[in-house]
């Protein structure tokens, strides 16, 4: 009803005048009636009715929302305003764009990654399945195929139940041979996750059974369907050769289909097969993914989990050798999560300090642009009181400059979202590839209306700073408006408050940047167990056993190509071994010791197994510290030796020299055992924030080993140390040198070291990058913010200055009295930043390496900054005090 | 309420209505026509009366009020009310004699 009556009010307007002017002709027709003349008939009328106008206005006040129609004014009013001030306005939209702009930015982050629902149709029913086993005293254990049965068989709380896992195969007679990525997932992965397919049909129950006649069922990605086939909508039934088994298209995903945060993404997938007589107990490697029946919670569904694993206990026959004993012993339990925090892992601790961060940035901006709007309610003070003294209630005016502030929070908040999207886009083109969910992210409705909150928050904040302080000043009697004037000891606290504010926010920002600082330094002081990694391209080649079956065969052919890579020009060393550090291909088994059994209900301790050619140390750069190298003699004899990385020699013998001559095992085949022939230094196999894990390295081809009379490494990568490093001339060197040997191998994930050891390390790059521009924005404007209230001391006091200086007083005393106002400030911002920043810090703990949130260091480092930097910007406008001509300075004004 | 009460036979324009009520109160209530006319709008405003043009009985194009269901409950309820108060009034004044 307002809003129409206020809409329409020009129109009700028009139409009282006229029924006033109606009731005028009735009363001027009666008075004629009566015996008036004309004249006097119209008059008496217009005596009768009293004030037309009057009460016309009467009614339209009655139609107005009194604020609207203010505010309405004020706003044209405070854009007038600004066109005056362009200095103070420019400086104020652009301080409030670049916080803003960056909260946006990182916000937008925050949603796309944190919080927006996974692009699944209800996608809060998913779950990952996940155990935990105390007696292994493991967490994050995956599931087993027997598990997987019992699951799906037994369950009370899930709608759909799937394992997966990826991984690359070789797809041949497509002209050239091609890796491609491949997703293996068993009935119920794609319907628990809900996307129907474009094309085709989704795997069924049949499909997974192990002997199915015909051809492999495969799902093509769009992705792989457009660029291998050219989006032919005749793919359906089209056969293909994978991994040398014959196959057949029966359904392609849509464009949109992501499948969780795997990347790449697959190109293909296929069913992963369990034959069910064959499944026995034990922990599994496959991933898995379920949804939840609607209502159905978390706690439910572990707790069907639970009472699930007992019955999978005695469902299922014993591997070989230990005894149920030993499975119960494991403690197996449940532990689901949602699906979203598995996609998202660990960069919500990340994410969240920055989102901090950011918001620190954010008020120390508001700050200053509330000492800003200080200064300029200053300069107007005089105008204020020409207004109080006209009749302008209090609340006009605060309601005005609060319209002002809100002006410019809309500017800034335009100008930001602006910032921010351009931001943005910077980002995602940086990529940093652990970040998950990327290709999610965008300024979307929900990521504007956290913006426009954001101004509207900000500038009812520093528009609220003013307010407060001219409501007590709007009493000022116009005469003393002059400038001349000592300004009051209570604005000037107003001030100073503001400016200790922003140098105790800086302050916390500071440190959060130092802090990871040190830890980028120290996990570059690290040494990672290879050197110049630069130089060392890896490249992986994997022989399927159509090319290859027999070991002996497969590590001949990758001798030869070792051979012809060892001739290509510029390379100083190559070598093999089935996993490099940091690319996340990790066998971990227990390893048996001679001499030394293990009881057998006990669990031995997981070592990595790592298997490589003679030279892979030196190819590296590891050191070696005791004994020698493997040599191709050693191989060709039946590969009965090991080294061990120095941490395992230490803790199972002391030392390296004591460990070489040592004999270990797998610890299935204690009957044979191999020789430690050297120990190497330890490698940071998982990047050098994680420790070095304990290492055994065995030769790439060796007898009577984990139950096979000859085990071999089909799938390997090459160490290549050379200049070329990185180019695509080395590799299509490489690529020649495999394809001389084999034209059917693919050469696939080509990287140097380098590149592995950087996005090993890119997660507390990404933080450091972010952190450090908020800081220095946040010390940026914590200075301006010190230099601003000094000088305009200065300027404020200049005749006071000129009078101490016409009386005597020595300009180096003037100066020193600044520089303590100056300094004072900074401590005290500096002590109560301290305050706030000790128990903040904590919450940065996951984010560092090699210290702790209270390294001393970076503390002292910091105070260091901040003092001297707010030294240097009060000495500066002290300085000026000092030079002032007492003269010049009493003749102002 | 006057105003409610005047509109209670039929419509009127705010002459009329003026004029009825100076009238009806025996000249006690002298009112300034015009500041009937802010009065009306707030009746209106409230959905107790509708207006709608018409032509007076000279002729005149007038605009004329009439009473809603609303407004006629209204003016019960108001009268009624009206009435306790004058009559708990009229009991406290009894007693006092000149």
């Amino acid at each position: 009803m307002g809003w129409r009556r206020f809409l329409l009010r020009a129109r009700w307007d028009r139409e009282r005048a006229e029924e006033l002017q109606s009731y005028l002709q009735i009363e001027t027709d009666e008075n004629i009636a009566r015996g008036m003349t004309a004249e006097e008939a119209r008059r008496a009328a217009q005596r009768k009715l009293g004030n037309a106008l009057l009460i016309r206005e009467e009614i339209y006040h009655m139609n107005t929302i009194g604020f609207l129609d203010s505010v309405g004014r004020d706003l044209r009013y405070a854009l007038r305003g600004m066109r005056r001030r362009l200095a103070f306005t420019l400086a104020a939209v652009l301080t409030l764009a670049l916080g803003i702009g960056a909260n946006t930015a990182i916000f937008s982050v925050v949603y796309g990654v944190l919080i927006k629902p996974l692009p699944y149709p209800n996608a809060d029913e998913l779950v990952g399945i996940w155990h935990t086993a105390p007696g292994l005293q493991a967490e994050d254990i995956n599931a087993s195929p027997s598990m997987y049965f019992t699951y799906r068989d037994e369950n009370r709380t899930f709608q759909n139940i799937g394992l997966w896992s990826a991984g690359g195969q070789s797809v041949t007679g497509l002209g050239e041979p091609e890796q491609a990525r491949t997703l293996w997932v068993t009935y119920g992965t794609l319907q628990a996750l809900g996307v129907e397919p474009v094309l085709g049909r989704w795997f069924s129950e049949a499909d997974d059974t192990p002997g199915s006649p015909g051809p492999d069922p495969v799902i093509l990605s769009y992705g792989y369907w457009q660029r291998r086939f050219g989006g032919e909508n005749s793919i359906i039934s089209r056969k293909l050769t994978i991994d040398a088994r014959p196959s057949e298209v029966i359904g392609v995903m849509p464009a949109r289909f992501r499948f969780l945060d795997l990347d790449p993404q697959p190109d293909l997938i296929l069913t992963q097969r369990f034959n069910r007589s064959r499944v026995v107990l034990g922990t599994g490697s496959f991933r898995g993914i379920a949804r939840l029946k609607p209502g159905a919670t978390l706690a439910e569904a572990n707790a069907d989990i639970q009472r699930m694993l007992p019955i999978w206990l005695n469902a299922w026959p014993t591997p070989a050798g230990p005894g149920r004993q030993l499975f119960e012993s494991w403690k197996i339990g449940a532990a689901l999560r949602p699906l979203k925090n598995e996609v998202v892992g660990s960069v919500a601790d990340m994410l969240w300090v920055l989102m901090g961060t950011i918001g620190i940035v954010l008020l120390i901006a508001c700050a200053n642009i509330g000492n800003l709007m200080l200064v300029s309610a200053d300069g107007r003070r005089q105008e204020f009181a020409v207004r109080a003294a006209l009749g302008a209630g209090r609340s006009r005016i605060a309601e005005e400059l609060l319209v002002e502030s809100l002006a410019l929070g809309a500017m800034g908040g335009a100008l930001g979202i602006a910032l921010a999207s351009g931001g943005l886009k910077l980002l995602i083109a940086l990529g940093p590839t652990n970040l998950p969910r990327l290709q999610e992210i965008s300024i979307d409705p929900i990521v504007l209306a956290f913006a426009a909150a954001a101004s509207l928050f900000s500038s009812l904040l520093f528009g609220s700073i003013p307010t407060m302080k001219n409501t007590f000043r709007i009493g000022t009697p116009l005469g003393s408006g002059a400038r001349g004037a000592t300004t009051s000891r209570e604005r000037h606290r107003a001030r100073n408050t503001l400016v200790v504010v922003q140098v105790a926010l800086a302050l916390v920002l500071l440190v959060s940047a130092g802090l990871l600082i040190r830890t980028f330094l120290a996990l570059h002081s690290i040494t990672p167990g290879f050197v110049r990694p630069a130089e060392i391209q890896t490249a992986r080649i994997w022989i399927p056993a159509s090319q290859a079956r027999e070991p002996e065969r497969y590590t001949r052919m990758q001798h030869d190509i070792l051979d012809k890579i060892a001739a290509i020009p510029g390379v100083s060393a190559v070598a093999i071994s089935g996993s490099v550090p940091m690319d996340g291909r990790v066998v971990s088994a227990p390893i048996s010791i001679e001499q030394r059994p293990y009881a057998y209900d006990q669990m031995p301790p997981n070592r990595r197994h790592k298997f490589v050619s003679p030279g892979y140390f030196q190819t590296m750069g590891t050191r070696m510290i005791a004994g020698r190298d493997i040599t191709w003699t050693d191989i060709e004899t039946g590969g009965k030796v090991a080294l061990i990385s120095e941490s395992v020699a230490r803790e199972l013998w002391g030392g390296p020299t004591a460990a070489v001559g040592k004999r270990i095992g797998d610890p299935a085949a204690t009957r044979s055992w191999r020789e430690v022939i050297g120990v190497v230094e330890d490698v940071h196999d998982d990047g050098p924030h994680q420790a070095s894990p304990a290492t055994v390295y065995w030769p790439l081809m060796m007898e009577d080993f984990f139950g096979a009379p000859k085990f071999g490494t089909p799938a390997i990568a090459f160490v290549i140390r050379s200049e070329r490093a990185g180019t695509e001339s080395l590799l299509s060197d490489v690529r020649q040198a495999v394809w001389s040997i084999n034209a059917n191998l693919p050469v696939f994930l080509v990287s140097t070291m380098k590149e592995l050891y950087d996005r090993s390390m890119a997660r507390t790059s990404f933080a450091l990058v972010m952190l450090a521009i908020a800081a220095a924005l946040a010390l940026g404007l914590g200075l301006i913010g010190i230099y601003g209230v000094i000088s305009y001391v200065v300027s404020q006091q200049s005749r006071e200055i000129g009078i101490r200086l016409a009386l005597g007083a020595e300009p180096v005393r003037l100066k020193r009295m600044f520089l303590r106002h100056g300094l004072t400030l900074a401590v005290i911002g500096v002590l109560a930043g301290l305050a706030m920043a000790l128990p903040l810090m904590r919450f940065m703990s996951s984010l560092l390496f090699g210290i702790g949130p209270l390294d001393a260091t970076t503390y002292v480092a910091v105070l260091a900054i901040l003092l001297t930097a707010g030294g240097l910007a009060s000495y500066m406008p002290a300085r000026r005090a000092a030079a002032l001509d007492p003269v010049e300075a009493l003749k102002a004004e | 309420m006057l105003i409610l009460q005047t509109l209670a036979p039929g419509p009127a324009h705010g002459h009329t209505i003026a004029h009825a009520i100076e009238r009806g109160s025996e000249d006690v209530l002298q009112i300034e026509h015009g500041s009937l006319y802010p009065a009306l709008h707030r009746l209106e405003d409230r959905g107790w009366i509708a207006s709608f043009w018409g032509t007076s009985e000279n002729n005149r194009k007038a605009k004329y009020y009439r009473l809603t269901p609303v407004g006629r409950k209204q003016l019960v309820a108001q009268t009624k009310r009206w009435a306790q108060v004058v009559r708990a009034i009229g009991r406290i004044l009894k007693p006092i004699t000149e």
